[in-house]
């Protein structure tokens, strides 16, 4: 029997229903790694241990009496976004140190009812601004395949997780890319749904126009049953669409030959290394071979993505953050002059310079006068970038290219010039603009780092991006692919 | 676009966030970069376009039904805040 | 210089009815301890979402039909952003740019009586703050959230109203409607109806608005008066000073009667209005609109049309007698008890009726006399049975003692005498006893009429019939013994 922690979330569901092993051994295998990895990799902001054991037992409980969910005894990670009942929720920021949540995100309670065990809450760029995990109040996360490099971000605790083995499946979120791109660094799986698809009530907001909740695993096939257990209306969510959820498990073997799939020129473009253009194009010589009809389609707005989204999501965020006030949770200053001194000193010691840094533009591109310029201009590219995806879909099926410019990159190479770190987001982000479901898969490795390959369908496609990763994931091993240290 | 000192003030007191002395002019200089590198939207040609305020066109907003659903948790929910009495949420004098 | 013109527009703050809030499942109940009813959408806690409640909606479209307004088939929720501790998210989510009402109007009946058509530019849905509590804590504020959150709907009037007195005439007509309509309960006390007025002054015959003030949170009609007229003279002070009007936002001190400018919520006021990411458009179709159409109660106007036509009332009665559907609905009563005088009803329910209760500050649901007992002294009245002074008399003791006014008319021997030739008896009485006075009335001192009438229903207990005791005074006064 090859190792626990080798095994995905699908085998290890089924290697509990069959009592190969119980949920308490497998959960305290797992807490064993995290204890282990967090001075190497800091990927966790809290272990739950106690929680965990506690909800594993319980698990073994039901498994022995032959019922429980589809996750049952599963060990899983949340990002610290998500809201944890009882249990510390500090999005990776000074300004909830200490906050515990008095209620589950559904997200997190929907996974519980399925059986899924909580081992903690990973680390995060705080309040998910950010795409190397540097930004936390927590400290880095660093890179399991090479300690020196970010694991990307916003949600790199996750994915460093996962890609460690640490946790055979972990939450995420995406406002910009925070879920494919560090999936990419990290190579691992990492699956943004479509917008509406899983509910946001719980997962603290960012741009509430973007944000989405995903999943990060080994695999194509462990996202799909993830992905089916967490999915679906939520009364909740204003923004939560009511629309059956597929079972993507059932629908993973779809056969891929036929599938059009376009090249979007604007993605490989001169920002793209070399490294990382190879590695993808011998991928999509992977995918001809499984049948796959490759075209070449333009989508002639998406350049202006960046300039879009670093408008529209600090607005968003400028808004969604003024609660943090130290009023009636979270930090606050201590011995307050007054109220203005309450909000200033609160706000300004409680966020880091990211953060401040893009309630300030949010601010600003809202204010009277800049409105008109910037926000509004923003909205109507964005409709624009939109409409050149829905009429790239109608002549293919899905998109490919590479999920990020580079690979990993050094911890503090990038965090002088914002620009620059914004840019790595570049390949990812049009997809939030347009609501779009996109998935990031590993296609092989440039100096032995990991490169993503993304895939992006139209809206609710998320069964056939599933299909068609798993296709890959057949033919090739590089989601197989564990770091030195960590096999 | 570069901001002056007077602007980066006036934002961070709209927002409330304190900025020391050595903090404004880093923040000047990274919103000012910012704002530059967001100026590309001029280029598109967006007359006629109607801006995007929801990904997912043609969907509107979902009624409830007016019940109530909720219950008194003052209490716990008080836990979490640094200063409470007799109920209240507390915060320094406001004079109106 | 006193060819000043006053522009007035108000802004009226109707809390809707409904029984839990605009975004959240707590509930709306009026008095509840301290933060009981804030649940975590409520308190802005970090992750939480609003869901729209459907009856604030049909209410507020129930609003825009009895004001001849257009219903916005798509209108959008709309984030203000501001930082105040009763203001728990940091924004208050309201509606911009496409509120759900607009181009509607309310007419009122100015002092003279006539008719003016105010023009309502707007309403919109928007959600409550909390409460700020400065008393009794040393150096803080307590801040309770029960409110925040609770449906608001926003009437915004055109700068149609040019005095105070016609905005106090707007403000209860609005008052009424809300209340006709069954969307608000009015009670200006709790809160639940507040009004911001927005008022400037120019010369008159200009066309350019003069420089205005707002004037907030003025829960009496009393106070909104008042206030205006302050502002007015002192903005006309300053002006005739040669100084300029600044625009801003000030409240009324009632204590002293007067505007002062507020400080706190002053500092750099950029709303950043944007579309709120958290809620859709809101769709409001034919059939929304029809539905709710068929719940629309006879409008005040038509009700007080009707009572002229119907009633024969004066528009000044039917005026009163509409300002509320309750006390509409009990002179009906009263007239179906009593048909034959609905003009005598209209003068008891606006005249005693009125006055007792207002002596015991009830409102006419909790009257301590039904419309039927009210309905059946008023009958004898008309039939002659007793006086229409004596019936004040009657009145009372049916107020204080529950009774009907059969019971204290026998109780209390009022019947009115109506035999002449009793009367004719008293009136001789009187006559032998004041030969003086007989003698200077036969002389030519027509006033002593007067205190023979005086004279004799004192004699009778104030029982005589006063149409007949007056016949036959003239007559026997006149001269035929």
């Amino acid at each position: 029997m090859s190792e626990l922690h080798h095994m995905g979330l699908a085998e290890l569901a089924a290697g509990l229903r069959a009592r190969r092993f119980s949920s308490f051994e497998l959960t305290e295998t797992f807490l064993k790694r995290i204890e282990a990895s967090q001075g190497a990799l800091n990927a966790f902001i809290s272990v739950t241990r106690e929680a965990a054991l506690a909800q594993a037992a319980a698990a073994d409980r039901a498994l022995a009496a032959g019922t429980g969910g589809a996750l049952e005894g599963v060990p899983v990670a949340h990002k610290d976004l998500f809201c944890t009942k009882g249990v510390r929720t500090t999005c990776g920021s000074r300004m909830l140190d200490k906050f515990v949540s008095p209620y589950d995100a559904t997200v997190v309670a929907k996974l519980k009812s399925a059986g899924a065990v909580m081992l903690g809450k990973t680390n995060m760029d705080e309040f998910a601004m950010g795409s190397s995990n540097e930004t936390s109040y927590y400290g880095p996360v660093r890179n399991p395949w090479d300690p020196r490099l970010v694991p990307g971000g916003s949600s790199g605790g996750s994915a460093a997780a996962v890609a460690a083995r640490l946790v055979p499946g972990a939450t995420a979120t995406d406002t910009g890319g925070s879920i494919r791109q560090p999936a990419a660094l990290c190579g691992i799986t990492g699956l943004k749904p479509t917008y509406g698809r899983v509910s946001r009530y719980g997962m603290v907001a960012f741009a509430s126009s973007l944000d989405q909740g995903g999943v990060l695993t080994a695999s194509a096939a462990d996202a799909a049953l993830m992905l089916r257990e967490m999915a679906g209306f939520d009364p909740n969510d204003s923004t939560s669409v009511e629309r059956e959820v597929p079972d993507y498990v059932a629908e993973l073997d779809a056969p891929l030959a036929g599938l059009r799939v376009g090249l979007l020129q604007e993605f490989f473009d001169k920002g793209l290394e070399p490294g990382n253009e190879q590695r993808i194009r011998a991928a999509l010589k992977v995918f001809e071979s499984l049948g796959a009809r490759l075209s070449e389609v333009s989508l002639p707005n998406l350049p202006l993505s960046v300039p879009v989204y670093y408008v529209v999501a600090p607005a968003e965020c400028s808004s969604n953050l003024a609660r943090f006030d130290g009023v009636r949770y979270g930090h606050r200053c201590e011995k307050p002059r007054d109220l203005t001194d309450l909000y200033r000193r609160t706000r300004g010691e409680g966020f880091g310079a990211e953060v401040k840094r893009r309630i300030m533009t949010g601010t600003y591109v809202l204010s009277a006068g800049y409105y008109d310029a910037y926000y509004l201009k923003a909205q109507r590219v964005r409709q624009l970038i939109s409409a050149d995806f829905t009429r790239a879909f109608t002549g293919v099926d899905v998109l490919m290219g590479p999920t990020t410019p580079t690979p990993a990159f050094p911890i503090g190479a990038k965090t002088s010039d914002p620009i620059t770190m914004y840019l790595n987001d570049i390949y990812t982000i049009g997809a939030n603009l347009a609501g779009l479901p996109a998935v990031s898969i590993p296609c092989g490795f440039v100096s032995e780092l990991p490169v993503g390959l993304q895939i992006v369908g139209p809206h609710f496609s998320e069964a056939r991006l599933l299909a068609a990763a798993h296709a890959f994931q057949r033919a090739t091993d590089w989601h197989r692919r564990i770091p030195a240290g960590y096999a | 676009m570069a901001l002056t000192r007077e602007q980066i003030e006036s934002i961070a007191a709209l927002a409330r966030l304190e900025l020391t002395a050595e903090e404004l002019p880093v923040y000047q200089d990274s919103l000012s970069r910012i704002l530059e590198f967001v100026g590309a939207l001029e280029r598109a040609d967006t007359a006629s376009v109607t801006p995007m305020a929801h990904p997912l066109p043609g969907l509107s907003q979902r009624l409830r039904p007016d019940v109530v659903t909720e219950q008194d948790h003052h209490a716990e929910y008080q836990q979490n805040a640094p200063q409470v009495a007799a109920g209240l949420y507390l915060v320094p004098k406001v004079i109106e | 210089m006193s060819d000043w013109e006053t522009v007035i527009g108000l802004e009226i703050h109707a809390q809707l009815a409904t029984r839990s809030k605009i975004f959240s499942g707590s509930a709306t109940a009026y008095g509840a301890p301290a933060n009981s009813q804030a649940n975590l959408v409520d308190l802005g806690y970090p992750g939480v979402l609003p869901v729209l409640n459907g009856a604030a909606v049909r209410m507020a479209v129930k609003l825009g039909l009895a004001i001849n307004a257009t219903i916005a088939p798509l209108s959008v929720f709309a984030r203000k952003n501001y930082f105040y501790p009763d203001l728990p998210k940091g924004y208050q989510i309201s509606q911009y740019e496409l509120p759900i009402v607009a181009h509607g109007a309310l007419d009122i009946v100015l002092d003279d009586g006539k008719v003016k058509r105010i023009g309502i530019t707007r309403a919109h849905l928007e959600e409550d703050a909390g409460k700020s509590l400065h008393e009794g804590l040393p150096g803080v504020t307590g801040v309770d959230l029960n409110r925040a959150g609770t449906p608001l709907v926003e009437i915004v009037s055109e700068p149609d109203l040019r005095s105070a007195r016609e905005a106090v005439a707007y403000m209860k007509k609005v008052h009424t409607l809300v209340r006709y309509l069954e969307i608000c309960d009015g009670n200006m006390q709790e809160g639940s109806f507040r009004c911001d007025a927005n008022v400037s002054v120019r010369h008159a015959g200009e066309h350019r608005f003069g420089t205005r003030a707002e004037i907030k949170n003025l829960n009496s009609f009393r106070f909104v008066e008042r206030a205006i007229n302050y502002e007015v003279a002192r903005q006309i002070d300053v002006l005739e000073g040669g100084g300029k009007v600044v625009q801003e936002t000030r409240l009324y001190d009632p204590d002293k009667g007067e505007t002062r400018s507020m400080r706190s919520k002053e500092e750099a006021n950029d709303y950043r209005y944007f579309p709120d990411p958290d809620l859709l458009p809101v769709a409001i179709d034919a059939a929304l609109i029809e539905s709710v159409r068929a719940t629309l109660p006879e409008l005040p106007d038509q009700k007080a049309a009707r009572f002229v036509s119907q009633y024969a009332l004066p528009g000044y009665d039917a005026q009163v007698l509409t300002a509320s559907r309750e006390l509409a609905d009990y002179y009906e009563a009263v007239t179906r008890a009593a048909p034959a005088d609905p003009k005598l009803a209209a003068n008891w329910v606006m005249g005693e009726l009125a006055a007792a209760l207002n002596k015991e500050s009830l409102e006419i649901g909790s009257s301590r006399m039904t419309a039927e007992r009210l309905a059946g002294l008023l009958k004898r009245i008309s039939d002659q049975t007793i006086s229409g002074k004596l019936a004040k008399e009657v009145f009372e003791a049916m107020w204080s003692g529950g009774t009907e006014a059969d019971a204290v008319i026998t109780a209390r021997g009022l019947r009115q005498i109506t035999d002449s030739a009793a009367i004719e008896r008293v009136i001789d009485e009187v006559m032998q006893k004041n030969p003086g006075q007989l003698a200077e009335y036969r002389a030519g001192k027509d006033k002593l009429f007067g205190f023979f009438v005086g004279q004799v229903m004192k004699a009778t207990g104030g029982k005589a019939n006063p149409a007949q005791l007056n016949e036959l005074l003239k007559r026997k006064l006149g001269g035929s013994a």
